[in-house]
């Protein structure tokens, strides 16, 4: 957590993957990833086919596999899942490697691993090539309610912020002998994140005084 | 970005793409935009023109809260979520508005939670999550004294009911739309089951951060709205000053 932990969600560069418009990304990612979703379980040769267009992707992107690989470990919990999936799934069984499992089980714990992970990939190398700000523009112009954007955009804005308070918090709980370690903590736990709520929502008010008294229109313009 | 480390990234498992059918994820979706859209307005009722920064605001402390390690012991911990702690800090509508913000955020730029199950996470963890724990918190502020004091075992409560509901949703999704036959029956409990120890650590997390607002800054804790109003003004003269 903190500022060591901070790490960035996108990769600078001027290929033409970073200079295609964010609205034209977001639909190819989603149209991309419904595909993907809609395929058939055992169609290997579609999966392979995906798979080749990510990568041939991910390479003219030129995003290193240093930034993605740590990143995809958002995966992790469902790879635990979908190992148990042959054993827990029913249906008839088949022999893998000396165990006795469900066979459809089987199939779908290949597929769903298959589908999560381009899915992963696909998000991670949309996320590199876009900044967060385009992103927002983006998602502006597929007709995102304005409101919506806003929020985001406030949110992305000061996530940082509320994180680094966060951290300055544990600083100082640490700095005084706290060690979270066991249930008898959460008491403190519990309050430094009621600091940290009234603080943000204080924050917020600040922003948006600061905000009218510059003479921002709440509706964006429209009336 | 803060963007956690995946060690201290233990939280709420998001549906991935691939984990639900092509159908039922575009049913999903567009039962979450229809959500956002009531949210929106509503959310407009409880903020007024300050909903953009407000809501922005309380997704990032939603968002940094998540990253909180609670321990357990032996190692391991738990976290919020958040849900229901948001819908009684600032109210229902606009808690959706954050979840799904936050939400929004880990789809696009943490890739935690596919894209195509974005309106399934979004309906699971913000409409169900936070429609279903206001419910139950109206119900039990119904049956309790309208006090600040009712005010933490109701979030608490709310909290504890609103975790297993949602995964009893998510195992309604997966009989309509799973990709891998399992017994319903066993899904249903194992995921109630599991989740209910969840919605405990949910629930007594969610009380400690409500009690804890009230403490000092009451007016700003949406659900305890009707007990301020009705708090009269008490006068305490000192016994030193009257003798």
């Amino acid at each position: 957590m903190g500022p060591a932990h901070r790490r960035r969600t996108h990769v600078p560069g001027r290929t033409p993957v970073h200079r295609a418009p964010a609205h034209l990304k977001l639909l190819a990612l989603l149209g991309f990833m419904l595909v993907v979703v809609a395929t058939p379980r055992t169609a290997y040769p579609a999966f392979a086919a995906y798979a080749a267009v990510l990568v041939a992707l991910i390479v003219v992107a030129r995003v290193p596999l240093g930034f993605l690989l740590p990143r995809m470990l958002v995966e992790v919990p469902f790879v635990v899942f979908a190992v148990l999936l042959p054993f827990i799934a029913t249906g008839p069984t088949t022999t893998f490697l000396g165990l006795t499992v469900s066979e459809p089980g089987l199939e779908a714990a290949a597929a769903l691993l298959i589908k999560a992970t381009i899915g992963v990939a696909a998000s991670l190398t949309l996320a590199a090539t876009t900044e967060p700000h385009e992103l927002l523009a983006g998602l502006g112009r597929l007709r995102l309610p304005h409101e919506m954007v806003q929020i985001m955009a406030f949110m992305i804005r000061y996530v940082d912020v509320v994180a680094d308070e966060m951290h300055r918090m544990r600083i100082a709980r640490e700095s005084r002998g706290f060690r979270g370690s066991s249930i008898r903590q959460w008491g403190v736990l519990g309050r430094t994140a009621s600091a940290l709520f009234i603080r943000s929502y204080e924050r917020g008010e600040r922003v948006h005084l600061a905000m009218m008294s510059r003479g921002h229109d709440p509706s964006g313009g429209r009336s | 970005m803060a963007d956690p480390s995946p060690s201290t990234y233990s939280r709420q498992v998001h549906v991935p793409d691939g984990f639900l059918d092509a159908s039922t994820s575009v049913a999903t979706g567009a039962a979450a935009v229809a959500g956002l859209a009531l949210a929106l307005r509503g959310a407009r009722r409880e903020l007024d023109d300050r909903t953009a920064p407000m809501a922005g605001l309380v997704a990032a402390f939603v968002f940094a809260t998540q990253m909180i390690n609670f321990p357990v012991g032996a190692g391991t911990s738990g976290h919020l979520l958040g849900g229901v702690l948001a819908a009684v800090l600032v109210g229902p509508w606009t808690a959706v508005l954050c979840i799904s913000t936050v939400l929004l955020v880990q789809c696009l730029l943490f890739a935690d939670g596919g894209i195509t199950a974005l309106g399934t996470n979004i309906t699971l963890m913000g409409l169900v999550g936070v429609g279903v724990g206001w419910l139950v918190l109206r119900l039990i502020k119904a049956v309790l004294p309208d006090r600040l004091a009712s005010v933490t075992p109701a979030a608490a409560l709310a909290a504890l009911v609103s975790v297993p509901a949602a995964a009893l949703a998510f195992t309604g999704l997966y009989a309509v739309g799973g990709e891998a036959p399992i017994p319903l029956g066993s899904l249903a409990t194992a995921m109630v089951g599991w989740h209910t120890v969840i919605g405990l650590g949910e629930a007594v997390i969610t009380g400690l951060v409500v009690s804890a607002v009230l403490a000092v800054r009451p007016d700003l804790v949406y659900g305890a709205r009707s007990a301020l109003t009705a708090r009269t003004l008490e006068l305490r003269p000192s016994k030193r000053a009257a003798a």
